[in-house]
């Protein structure tokens, strides 16, 4: 049995325990750097990004998490959690807030629109077959993969990416019924279920 | 409503979870919210506890206001609209704002209806005192709901009563058999479908925040104690002392709700609170959480 954590400190970190433990993984919610102790994986959820650099700037959670992450805890962000990996942002709202890292990619916050601009999309995914319907929620921008991998895009634009032990989605892969993201992330990053 | 768009209604409130909500009135206090850790602000033009003391009609605010606000920050703007004002509803929908709160804090439109949010593309979220209240807006298409709470007054105890009798509420339901949940849905005027699902759920089928009078770090942590989603913060950051120190301390206490230390330490150094109103001190025609049904 593994144990995967699951950021929880601000978002939807219940959706992301939900799926994990459907697949058969033991979850533990992080909210402090003593909540890293033992983790086989860490997923970030989606939420409210400047929200969740404060609130992690008070407990001292991203220094130990980002270098867990750099030693090769396999991580994978989604949505808000894409922003907490990229190296690069577009614009300077989180200035002078700690992130994590982890994925060469610069990212653009919000810049698929605010939420009545919000998009279901049917995605294909490097190693999943049939369409995976990606949840776009004021969802962040891809806008240069960098040295990461594609595994998905949308309109022209990468969706999903990977690099060595991290993975980042600009989309919602915990919302809805379909599971098979995360049984891939898990499966190449070596947990086993 | 399809189902890609209540995938997307309902999903923007899960991504707010375990967050606070600020109402503010200008554009330096949305910055104030967000530099503080919102998870989303509200923007109005009069915080509840200035509606309550200036009376008058209060009515949804200047478009201008709203672009300024949304102009400000990167975290998503709601606004309110009166409860069963469709065409406010309308505009807020145009101005690109992200959640609409059907909200008793503003002058009814409608004494009958409240709006029917399933026409819309951005999400609703409204209050509810209620289980079948709470359902009933569902049914209309809410896709979040919030307790009521008595707002403006900086007294905690009509949310927590409102939060209770939700909470209680659907614990009896799970109690009872299959067959007694069609009675259940016409005591409490629900539709059967959604009371099925609660009952087996065991919580609203949608996030479920707390507002109304919640003015403390430890108001919140209590919230969240007892099972809310995340809370809601009028006139309690605003009208207090310090206003930064204190948006700060509720973020801080609604995401460590469970540690009394870290709770403590966030209670710490806040200045005055605001100095509040006793709901029992107020006449019945000036309870807000009455309007609405």
């Amino acid at each position: 049995m593994v144990t995967v954590g699951v950021l929880s400190l601000q978002g939807a970190f219940r959706e992301h325990v939900s799926v994990l433990r459907s697949l058969g993984a033991q979850t533990r919610k992080v909210t402090r750097p003593e909540h890293l102790e033992g983790l086989d994986s860490i997923v970030l959820p989606g939420g409210e990004s400047s929200a969740m650099v404060r609130i992690a700037a008070n407990v001292g959670l991203f220094p130990v998490l980002s270098q867990r992450i750099r030693d090769g805890l396999p991580t994978f962000g989604t949505c808000a959690g894409l922003i907490l990996l990229a190296e690069r942002l577009t614009d300077e709202t989180l200035d002078g807030y700690g992130r994590l890292g982890g994925l060469g990619i610069t990212v653009a916050r919000n810049a698929y629109g605010s939420q009545r601009e919000s998009f279901v999309a049917p995605l294909t995914v490097t190693g999943l077959d049939g369409d995976f319907h990606g949840t776009f929620i004021r969802a962040p921008q891809i806008v240069d993969a960098g040295d990461a991998e594609v595994l998905a895009s949308h309109a022209g634009l990468p969706v999903l990416v990977r690099s060595g032990n991290v993975w980042g989605g600009s989309f919602h892969p915990e919302l809805g019924p379909d599971t098979r993201i995360h049984e891939l992330f898990l499966q190449t990053v070596g947990v086993t279920v | 409503m399809t189902e890609a768009q209540t995938l997307l209604n309902t999903g923007l409130a899960q991504m707010l979870k375990g967050g606070v909500i600020m109402d503010v009135v200008t554009p330096e206090q949305a910055k104030i919210a967000e530099a503080s850790g919102a998870s989303a602000v509200m923007a109005l033009e009069r915080v509840p506890a200035d509606i309550r003391a200036q009376g008058g009609v209060a009515r949804m605010s200047d478009p201008d206001l709203i672009d300024s606000i949304i102009n400000s920050v990167s975290i998503p703007v709601m606004a309110k609209a009166r409860i069963g004002h469709f065409v406010e509803a309308q505009i807020l929908e145009t101005l690109g704002v992200d959640y609409i709160d059907e909200s008793e804090v503003l002058s009814p439109a409608d004494y009958v209806n409240h709006i029917d949010k399933s026409v819309f593309k951005v999400p609703f979220v409204c209050g509810a005192t209620n289980l079948g209240e709470a359902l009933r807006r569902i049914t209309e298409g809410a896709s979040m709901i919030r307790s009521k709470g008595e707002a403006g007054t900086g007294d905690v105890s009509e949310a927590m009563r409102h939060l209770r009798t939700i909470n209680g509420e659907i614990r009896a339901l799970g109690a009872k058999s299959e067959d007694e949940l069609y009675v259940a849905a016409k005591e409490i005027a629900a539709p059967y479908h959604l009371v099925k699902q609660v009952a087996s759920l065991g919580r609203l089928p949608v996030v479920t925040f707390v507002a109304g009078g919640i003015a403390t770090p430890a108001d919140a942590a209590m919230m969240m104690q007892l099972g809310a989603d995340g809370v809601f913060v009028g006139s309690g950051i605003f009208k207090s002392g310090n206003p930064e120190a204190r948006a700060k301390a509720i973020v801080e206490a609604t995401t460590h709700y469970d540690d009394p230390e870290a709770v403590a330490k966030a209670s710490r150094g806040l200045g005055d609170a605001m100095v509040g109103i006793n709901v029992a001190d107020l006449p019945a025609p000036h309870r807000l959480a009455e309007r609405g049904w």
